[in-house]
């Protein structure tokens, strides 16, 4: 298969010569299932990756595997030029501590009202006191253009695109360095999509961070990413700069940028978009 | 026959993969039980879940097992003229195997079922991802509280259902059998031991280990979707259930004399 590989040397790129993250030959299996079959995908500092493929070609178990969630049955992971793959659980969990990360579904603790779901690490870890931690919520979720009085209710009281904003509003409130987003926009209308493209942007521009986020919705990717990969039969089918995105000359990276139902994508695919 | 000889091995196979699994998990449950932090809110919340919210159940069972152990013991004494032991038969069998027995399955459908819908929850819906993405260890933060507290709370559960129980058999022994109310107390503390009532609370605490730890097993390695979530608290409840009674018998067993 055809693999361009245009790793979309930034200015930003060349300032540091160890990647941020890097996965190198990434393999998963789940039983004779093969899902991913050799992710390789370097992100720079302070760099925006967006994720994008179609449903179900393994782009959250990606980011799992990263997390060390899902442990990868082979390869290399590496953040800051530290290999976390096979590592110790300490190493696992320091390395942790420097993530925040939103879950396709929200994964809202259903049991803690919304304030302590947002400051969660902060009040486990660092044993920040209640009056703070409320503050610090409200401040947060306000960013979100979330009223204030929502944190006293509980995740099951709120739809579902204010728990996606919870969501957000809880990985970044202690300020990680990276940041991972599982489909933060999906099933959200317009405008708060917008909102939350804006608070991603914010994050990686103002906070410094580092992000990578899996998305559908290609308008939004334009104004997040610097840099697309997309995931195709288990591997990193294209990698480039976002400006690259609509002349690539891979027709599976094509048919999707451009949603067309007709191309080499799989019937399954096809499907979908013919449904959707 | 070489088909029926490899179900047979594949079957031996799954078995022993299984408990090689909820061996380390017990193993890697105790461990982080034992190691802080200590998560005490967590604690307390399964300290009233278990043991307060549980009462209800465990008095109603008792209770109408020991009146309906005074009625059959006295039918079958009064056979050969033995009614005299109504008492301490009722005492004996409600400490030693009654109550830890009935008070333990029925605490394995309440509890055990809740805690592997809860934590199989958590698990398909990836908060528990979002537990060890927020720096908080799931065997610590889930498991071990609730482990600690199913193994604490069935002891007092248990001595009060004995209670309970023991005070069943008194109704019916005075008011429908017309035993004397202070002989029938005598009686029943006549030819109780203290060992009669520890190895009830023994065995109580083994139970609510045993409840707690399959609760917690099979949630916290249930299939994915609500499909795997059904099949782990059945699994929880089924699998603690025979638990219980296997290791009714390898206590009693062992503490025989
Ligand atoms: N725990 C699991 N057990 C078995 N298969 C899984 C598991 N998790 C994910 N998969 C499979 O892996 C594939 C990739 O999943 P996922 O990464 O969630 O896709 P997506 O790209 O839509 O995020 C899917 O086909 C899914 O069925
Ligand atoms: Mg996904």
């Amino acid at each position: 298969m055809a693999k361009k590989t245009d790793t979309g040397s930034t200015d930003k790129g060349s300032k540091t010569a160890v990647p941020k993250i890097e996965m190198r030959d990434v393999v998963k299996s789940f039983g004779s299932k093969r899902v991913l079959k050799g992710i390789d995908l370097a992100v720079n500092a302070e760099e925006s990756l967006a994720l994008i493929g179609t449903s179900g070609c393994g782009k959250s178990i990606t980011l799992k595997c990263l997390l060390g969630l899902i442990t990868a049955d082979g390869g290399s992971i590496k953040v800051d030029g530290t290999e976390i793959l096979g590592t110790d659980r300490r190493t696992l969990e320091g390395m942790r501590r420097r993530f925040g990360m939103t879950f396709q579904f929200g994964a809202l603790f259903d049991s803690l009202p919304i304030w302590e779901n947002v400051t969660f690490r902060l009040r486990q870890q660092q044993k920040m006191n209640r009056a703070d931690a409320r503050d610090l919520a409200v401040d947060t979720i306000t960013q979100l253009g979330l009223s204030p009085q929502v944190i006293d209710q509980y995740p099951a009281e709120l739809s579902g695109g204010m728990q996606k904003r919870v969501a957000l509003a809880r990985a970044i409130a202690d300020k990680p360095e990276i940041l991972l987003f599982d489909e933060p926009t999906s099933g959200l209308d317009p405008i708060t999509g917008g909102v939350i493209d804006r608070l991603i942007i914010d994050a990686v521009k103002r906070l410094g961070a580092t992000a990578m986020t899996i998305s559908h919705d290609m308008a939004s990717v334009r104004r997040i990413a610097d840099k697309v990969a997309m995931i195709h039969n288990g591997v990193i089918i294209w990698c480039g700069s976002v400006e690259k995105m609509d002349d690539t000359g891979v027709p599976v990276v094509d048919q999707f940028v451009h949603g067309r139902a007709e191309g080499p994508l799989t019937t399954a695919a096809k499907e979908e978009a013919r449904r959707g | 026959m070489i088909g029926f000889l490899q179900n047979i091995g594949r079957a031996a196979l799954g078995f022993l993969a299984a408990f090689g699994r909820i061996t380390l998990f017990t193993a890697n449950a105790v461990r982080w039980t034992c190691l802080p932090p200590y998560y005490m809110r967590q604690f307390f919340r399964q300290v009233l879940d278990i043991g307060y919210f549980s009462l209800p159940v465990v008095g109603l069972t008792t209770l109408f097992s020991g009146m309906v152990l005074a009625l059959q013991s006295y039918t079958g004494f009064a056979r050969f003229s033995a009614e005299d032991t109504v008492a301490t038969v009722v005492v004996l069998s409600v400490t030693r195997e009654l109550g830890p027995v009935l008070a333990g399955l029925m605490v394995a459908g309440r509890i055990g079922a809740s805690m592997a819908a809860e934590i199989g929850t958590m698990r398909v819906t990836d908060q528990i991802d979002a537990l060890d993405t927020l720096s908080t260890r799931p065997m610590q933060y889930l498991v071990a509280p609730r482990i600690l507290a199913g193994t604490i709370c069935l002891p007092f559960l248990v001595l009060i259902g004995d209670l309970i129980g023991v005070f069943g058999g008194y109704i019916v022994g005075v008011y429908r059998l017309g035993f004397n109310p202070s002989i029938y107390l005598s009686r029943t503390l006549e030819y109780l031991e203290f060992s009669d009532v520890t190895l009830g609370l023994i065995k109580a605490a083994v139970f609510g280990f045993l409840i707690a730890l399959m609760g917690c097993y099979h949630g916290y390695n249930s299939g994915r979707g609500a499909e795997g979530v059904g099949r782990a608290t059945t699994n929880a409840v089924v699998s603690s259930s025979i638990l219980i009674l296997i290791s009714n018998y390898l206590v009693t067993a062992l503490f025989f004399g």
